[in-house]
């Protein structure tokens, strides 16, 4: 209970730290929607419908109450409501989001365990050059060298656009890729950690296989820490989205984000900034409910 | 890089034995040379480059690389080479200033926290919980939107999204720090609170949080190349990594290398810094180590 009043508060002062931000725009929004041509009396005219005229207080209290309603807002550019458009583009980025992190979750792991396994070894010194370099590169440099490789040379795949799964494959194992370096070094030092308590020798002593030993019981244990990353985790597939929505010209929220920006339409990035965040929250509260079920120690 | 065994440090310190490189012995002083030489770059970036960065060349259009252009033109007809050498000052006053303008914010607001403690360190960590409910990149975003477009914004953007992770290593290391005896001692004898955080609190959180810094300002480079690479953030011609790759994406069909350079360029300075932060980790503070 505690958990999710401090969950509603978070999201409270997330909703009051965006409208705030969002309102220093410099840029009149008015004027944009009139157009290069319009009178000082349109815009006026405009100002007004939009309500942007009011005092900031006034338009926080009609934000807050439509929120409380649903309702965020109608979009500046097009006078169609938010969460409808915004709605409509959560499909393809959840896609883009649960297949990335099942990328980033499946190299995380694998590669973890066997750098973790060959501890020193050169499988360990190749795995950990390889994460210094998925630390350091930018995400949309990756993508530009998979569409140079797999679009451009080898033609296997489709660089743009969305619709197919052949479209998603490039946009999946960039973002996938990029996340899957903090999972990767936390389940190998998480490996290491179990590979030393003293109930492994007891299970080699016992005879059991060296392969048994390893998935059966330090698996286990050792990725009860990592749940504690998917959280964090979850919030750099977001920030992923919306360069990597942009690279591939995919449609998604983080694409229509950057869009809504260009053309200074507050109320469509508000409300995408706002639904990420709330998501993001809510996941971070699941993990750490979760946690507790996971990890009977930390219940006490 | 060769990773090939003989390339690399071989210890035969036991499984429980002090810290181990995990780098090859070749990663410290490459990173330093890349590092010196992004910052000669930056400094006097006409010494190293062969043409003006703006020179625009109608007769070598999108030209692969050969001589003279080295690293090919842009579809402008501009020397790549030229261009990437004067992006470097753009890359590494981002790093340099976002991670001062979140460090100092984000050390003060920890240091304030965990030093006054209860009602103070309950409202600022809440503060921060808030700030870090939205995904970086999308506060970025916002911030850089909301305070307009231009290089100083961004760079405060970028330092003002990771002011939270500095002020929770601060915090915990001043609380930490707090707890040592000998704060006490000092306070029994009357030292006043201004004087044990200069003399005694600083001292102690100063190794750690270079540590940090360092390794802070690959992710700024990488958040602020990211911004200008989606749009926000340049306005002006200066040359900057994220932008010429934005624009080097649409090419990508015809010119690889308009879009390879910049991307490389960021990727080895990013991967310097980190390798030194590395380094500066374990030599000052190996308890951090993940």
């Amino acid at each position: 209970m505690r958990r999710i009043g401090g969950a509603l508060f978070v999201i409270a002062g997330t909703v009051t730290l965006v409208f705030l931000i969002l309102h220093w725009l410099p840029g009149d929004p008015a004027a944009l929607v009139a157009g290069d041509t319009a009178t000082a009396e349109t815009i006026a005219n405009i100002r007004a419908q939009l309500g942007t005229d009011r005092p900031l207080w006034s338009q926080y209290v009609a934000y807050i109450a439509g929120l409380l309603h649903g309702d965020l807002g109608t979009s500046f550019a097009t006078r169609e409501p938010v969460l409808g458009r915004l709605w409509a583009q959560v499909p393809t980025t959840m896609v883009l989001t649960l297949f990335s992190s099942a990328v980033a979750l499946a190299a995380g792991v694998a590669l973890g365990v066997v750098a973790a396994v060959h501890r020193d070894k050169w499988q360990d010194r190749t795995i950990q050059f390889v994460l210094l370099f998925l630390t350091s590169l930018p995400s949309f440099f990756l993508g530009i060298l998979l569409i140079l490789v797999f679009s451009v040379t080898l033609r296997w795949l489709p660089a743009i656009g969305n619709g197919s799964w052949r479209q998603l494959v490039l946009p999946v194992v960039c973002l996938g890729l990029i996340t899957s370096g903090r999972l990767m070094r936390m389940v190998r030092s998480g490996v290491l950690d179990v590979l030393e308590e003293p109930f492994v020798m007891t299970l080699r002593g016992k005879g059991l296989r060296e392969r048994q030993v390893l998935f059966t019981h330090v698996l286990r244990n050792a990725l009860i820490p990592v749940v504690t990353v998917l959280g964090v985790l979850v919030g750099e597939l977001l920030s992923g989205t919306v360069v990597v929505e942009t690279l591939f010209a995919r449609q998604g929220i983080g694409r229509m984000l950057v869009d809504a920006l260009n053309v200074k339409d507050i109320p469509v990035v508000q409300g995408a900034v706002l639904l990420a965040s709330i998501f993001f929250v809510l996941i971070n509260m699941m993990v750490d409910l979760s946690y507790g079920w996971i990890d009977r120690r930390v219940r006490s | 890089m060769d990773a090939s065994p003989g390339f690399l440090i071989q210890d035969d310190v036991p499984a429980k034995g002090p810290p181990r490189r995990r780098l090859p012995a070749l990663a410290f002083p490459l990173s330093a040379l890349v590092v010196v030489a992004m910052i000669v770059a930056a400094i006097a970036p006409g010494l190293l480059a062969p043409f003006d960065p703006t020179d625009m060349d109608g007769d070598a259009i999108l030209r692969p690389p050969c001589w003279p252009h080295l690293l090919g033109t842009d579809h402008f007809g501009r020397d790549i080479l030229s261009l990437v050498i004067y992006g470097a000052r753009a890359s590494l006053l981002m790093g340099g200033c976002a991670v001062a303008v979140g460090g100092l914010a984000g050390g003060l607001t920890g240091l304030v926290a965990g030093y006054a403690g209860r009602t103070m360190d309950m409202i600022l960590m809440r503060l921060l919980d808030i700030w870090m409910s939205v995904p970086d990149m999308l506060l970025a975003i916002i911030v850089a939107a909301g305070l307009g477009a231009s290089f100083g914004h961004t760079i405060l953007a970028v330092g003002f999204v990771t002011i939270p992770r500095y002020a929770r290593v601060m915090r915990a290391q001043t609380i930490s720090v707090c707890h040592r005896p000998f704060i006490e001692a000092s306070r029994s004898i009357g030292t006043s609170h201004a004087r044990i955080v200069v003399q005694h609190v600083l001292p102690h959180t100063f190794a750690t949080m270079l540590v940090i810094t360092t390794l802070g300002v690959g992710t700024a480079i990488l958040m602020g190349a990211a911004l200008s690479f989606i749009g926000l953030g340049v306005i002006d011609d200066r040359p900057d990594w994220g932008f010429l790759l934005s624009q080097g994406r649409s090419y990508v069909t015809v010119a690889w290398w308009f879009a390879t350079f910049p991307g490389l360029a960021i990727t080895a300075l990013v991967i310097a810094v980190n390798v030194l932060g590395d380094a500066l980790r374990n030599r000052l503070d190996p308890r951090l180590r993940s």
